[in-house]
């Protein structure tokens, strides 16, 4: 048996190439800690990424490693996972790479449910091509490209992802080392496409937009930390919580002690719900606190697991390949 | 490819013919590819040697009786070595209106005409632009008119099976089938087992369609038929012995793509989006699930490609397919397997263009694209397929280019070889040669950049195999650490490097030979692609008149091979018909500077034999 793997061996030589106070340190950092935790030999993972900031990712992990173009990665993670369903494929991209010019193949490959984890490094703007506004900046958002701000509204990457289809939906926050390492074991474990959104700070281009919620004088209100079988309480004191709204169909913040709400009142969180799901995936400040944590969870199997057990079938019933046979399948005829 | 070994030089007798052109033409719904491909099986069988032309429209089930919807499908064939699907035709099976008026123009005169004199209706005869019935007004008269009441007769015939009116008019195909089978004195056998087959679970349309044959060949055998009309004998070619089936390019180059990937021992994944004519090489290629073979319909060309590229990192061969369009959408994605020197093959089934363009009609336009189409400097091998069975050669080869030297491949068929059928003499894979890949595992000195001295080919390590974890993209890549590198003396050095393992393929194909002819004179006529058998016809027959004449087809377009440039510095002159505007004679000129001439056919049409005949001897003309 070798000796167990440490942060030190996912670490790569590569220099670092991020802005200084970047989001996307905390997040590697991070993955460097929880890498070893899986007990897989580190040949048998993979990184592969799109184009932007995140999708630098891959240079730093000392695992295989592939920095393909902008937003096909889901389409070269599903043809790596394919060829060989052993690997432990992880995927990196952001808001602009994964929602807006790979916004088709996200979609598919959440639909498919391919193996995968996901992670989305969501900064809400566009980093490495110098700060313009991305498909989930708010509106009002200034930037080179929108200087009287954004117009277009913007999409909920949660949302979208429980839109396509996801089988595993998550959100968590760049520096919240803990909440993200747990997120993280949650991703691995589902089998199928996990997708894991990570709140992240630009320092450069878009900073402070996450402040609410990871400041920690703040976070107690702004931050619904969700657990699955829990009620959903927030507040320095646990004292605010969700209620559901039984006649407009909706989720509402109530505080327990007040109009005669008591703790049974509050929604308790079932990660297993796709309706509850949806309503969380939806709820954002300032009306509500952000929803961090596994909002959905419900496995099925997996596209590539779907495929191989097809193959196998098909090949009891066709018997072993035999490419002089297959060549002479059909009509042939004798000429003498 | 002609499977014929020599003419066949007997004397031709009354009432005996070397080879006969026949077409079927009906609505887009009448059942006319396959009616083609029974009567092409049939004639395989009897022994002549022939080539087909499937030719439809891209509207599925087009308003019956359109003129835009008619589909035909054109076999030639004969005892002599028959390469193209004939320049006119001799028989003309019309089911209504719109399929005379659009087919009788190619009819020789004295050709025969089989009509179904049912569906020459008002209605129909108005939708096809006739103000008279053309079976009643003497406009036919240059030909042997054989109108018959095709759909009543169906009709009684399969009166006992119970088939509904509508399912019964289906039955109309078969039985004119059945008339043609007498007419060349072909078995049905055939026909009568595949039906059987393919309607193994609905015996009473079985039954029905098998009766209808029968009652076709019936008719000709009682019926008075027109005087000239009779059973034509065409004797059997002088075929090569051997075994022996049917093949369309598309099928033997999905077959050829299982034969490369089991020669290089390694799993394929095949991944593709529909495209029309590219499309029946994923249907192909996705019923051989037991082979080493994964199909993968991706939401499109981009992730088809990105996909394909994926499982080459992962250690499989990624293959994947398109015509035109799809691959101008693929571009980028090449451009990434070209700096990430991971093996890739594309196929294009050419079509018609621009854009949409004709997409069931073939060209020969995306030359350029293969050799070019892509951003900064990506040159790749580009290698063509000359004829339907060719292509399983030109498969294996694209799988053999690929892993060995570690790159994109670009596979050119076209929608003519996609869907024309050959007889083919069944090669036995065990006599090719296999060129196994072998993933390392020394983690010593391992670098993603190493690279075999000779080919310059990059190691290809998988993920999976300790000690070989490495990282590979997009960004430029030093050349001995593989790391990130914008070092401007290092990305000359890759560039060059790249392009040096690319032109080095040329040291690893075969050198031009001369298909025809001498290898110097007065003019060669150099093709590529599927305008093989028309060229070489043309040529043969030129060459029959004693001109000096040479046919060369190139199958490498990239990189070309290294003596083409002397060897066309050989003839006064050099003539390159091509189904573009002028694509391999700009090529040919840039790089030997050789005064080659263009002739060229844009209509969606294949060239006619006569066509490349008359421009050899213009071309000859102009040069005395």
């Amino acid at each position: 048996m070798n000796a167990p793997l440490t942060l030190k061996d996912y670490e790569t030589d590569q220099e670092v190439r991020w802005c200084p106070g970047c989001g996307d340190y905390a997040i590697l950092k991070t993955l460097h800690k929880f890498m070893p935790t899986l007990g897989i030999p580190k040949e048998k993972s993979v990184f592969v990424s799109g184009i932007g900031c995140s999708s630098r990712f891959p240079y730093y992990m000392n695992t295989y490693g592939f920095h393909t173009i902008h937003g096909r990665a889901p389409s070269v993670a599903t043809g790596i996972k394919l060829a060989n369903p052993e690997l432990d494929v992880w995927m990196v991209t952001g808001d602009g790479d994964g929602l807006s010019i790979g916004g088709n193949h996200m979609m598919h490959v959440l639909r498919r449910n391919v193996d995968l984890q996901i992670l989305l490094f969501n900064n809400e703007i566009y980093g490495l091509t110098k700060g313009q506004y991305s498909p989930t900046s708010k509106i009002g958002t200034r930037s080179p490209s929108t200087p009287d701000g954004s117009v277009d509204r913007p999409l909920d990457p949660c949302s979208f992802a429980l839109g396509a289809g996801a089988r595993f939906v998550a959100r968590s926050i760049d520096t919240e080392m803990k909440h993200l390492t747990v997120m993280l074991g949650r991703a691995h474990a589902h089998k199928g496409a996990s997708f894991l959104e990570i709140l992240q700070n630009c320092p450069v281009y878009n900073d402070g937009i996450f402040e609410d919620v990871k400041n920690k004088k703040t976070a107690a209100d702004s931050r619904l930390v969700l657990e699955h079988g829990k009620p959903m309480l927030f507040g320095k004191e646990q004292q605010k919580g969700l209620r559901m709204n039984t006649v407009k169909l909706q989720l509402e913040v109530v505080t327990i002690g007040k109009e005669g709400v008591s703790l049974d009142d509050i929604m308790v969180h079932d990660e297993t719900n796709k309706v509850l799901a949806q309503m969380l995936a939806s709820l954002h400040a300032p009306d509500f606190p952000e929803p961090v944590g596994v909002i959905y969870c419900a496995g099925v199997s997996g596209y590539v697991d779907d495929v191989y057990a097809q193959r196998i079938a098909v090949r009891e019933v066709k018997g072993a390949p035999d490419m002089n046979a297959l060549l002479r399948s059909g009509h042939t005829w004798q000429v003498d | 490819m002609s499977v014929v070994e020599q003419d066949n030089v007997e004397a031709v007798e009354a009432g005996v013919l070397e080879g006969v052109v026949v077409r079927f033409a009906g609505d887009s719904g009448d059942g006319m590819q396959l009616t083609g491909n029974n009567f092409t099986e049939a004639t395989a069988i009897y022994g002549n040697d022939l080539a087909t032309f499937p030719d439809f429209p891209a509207e599925i089930r087009a308003p019956a009786g359109a003129t835009f919807g008619v589909s035909a499908f054109q076999i030639s064939f004969g005892s002599g070595d028959v390469t193209t699907p004939g320049d006119a035709v001799d028989v003309l099976v019309a089911m209504n209106p719109a399929a005379l008026i659009t087919n009788v123009k190619d009819l020789v005169e004295g050709g025969v005409i089989i009509a179904d004199a049912d569906a020459f209706t008002d209605k129909n005869l108005a939708r096809a632009g006739y103000k008279l019935n053309p079976l009643e007004d003497g406009s036919l008269d240059n030909y042997r008119l054989i109108a018959i009441d095709i759909s009543k007769r169906v009709l009684d015939t399969v009166k006992p099976f119970g088939l509904s009116h509508k399912f019964g008019l289906r039955c109309k195909n078969m039985w004119t089938l059945g008339l043609t089978m007498w007419l060349f004195d072909r078995s049905r056998d055939a026909a009568i087992d595949g039906l059987k087959k393919k309607f193994a679970k609905l015996p009473d349309i079985a039954d029905a369609n098998v009766a209808a044959i029968n009652a076709g060949h019936a008719f000709g055998e009682t019926a008075e038929l027109p005087s000239g009309v009779e059973i034509y004998k065409v004797p059997k070619a002088n075929v090569e012995p051997g075994l022996y089936r049917n093949t369309t390019g598309s099928e033997a180059l999905a077959y050829g793509l299982i034969a490369g990937g089991q020669l290089a021992d390694l799993p394929i994944v095949f991944a593709s989006y529909p495209i029309t004519p590219a499309s029946s090489l994923l249907h192909t290629l996705s019923s051989q699930k037991h082979f080493d073979v994964l199909t993968f319909q991706a939401e499109d060309e981009i992730a088809a490609v990105c996909a394909a590229i994926g499982a080459s990192f992962a250690g499989s061969l990624g293959i994947t397919s398109s015509s035109g369009p799809g691959i101008a959408l693929k571009a980028e994605a090449i451009s990434l397997a070209c700096a990430t020197e991971l093996p890739l093959v594309i196929v294009n089934t050419q079509r018609g263009g621009p854009s949409t363009g004709l997409p069931t009609k073939t060209e020969q336009s995306d030359l350029l694209q293969a050799l070019y189409g892509r951003h900064a400097d990506t040159p790749l091998p580009v290698i063509a397929s000359a004829t339907s069975s060719d292509c399983f050669d030109v498969a294996i080869e694209g799988v053999r280019l690929a892993t060995k030297y570690r790159t994109p491949v670009i596979i050119l068929s076209d929608g003519y070889l996609a869907n024309a059928s050959e007889p083919w003499k069944i090669p036995n894979f065990d006599d090719y040669e296999p060129f196994p890949v072998v993933a390392p595992t020394e983690a010593e000195g391992f670098s993603p950049s190493n690279r075999d001295p000779d080919t310059l080919a990059r190691i290809w390590a998988k993920p999976g195999t300790p000690g070989l974890e490495h990282r590979i993209g997009g960004i430029e890549r030093d050349s001995v650490t593989g790391d990130i590198s914008y070092a401007p003396e290092n990305h000359q050095k890759m560039t060059l490097l790249r392009k040096a393992r690319i032109d080095g393929i040329a040291k690893d194909i075969p050198l031009q030979t001369v298909d025809q002819g001498n290898t110097t004179g007065q003019l060669a006529v150099v093709g590529w692609g599927s305008t093989y058998g028309v060229i070489h016809q043309a040529v043969k027959r030129a060459r029959l008149e004693s001109l000096d004449v040479s046919h060369i087809h190139i199958r490498y377009m990239w990189p070309l091979p290294q003596n083409l440039g002397e060897l066309l510095k050989g003839f006064d002159g050099v003539l390159i018909p091509e189904m573009n505007t002028g694509q391999l004679v700009s090529i040919l000129r840039a790089e030997y500077l050789v005064d080659a001439k263009g002739f060229n056919k844009v209509s969606g049409q294949p060239f006619k034999i006569r066509e490349i005949e008359a421009a050899i001897k213009d071309q000859l003309e102009s040069q005395s």
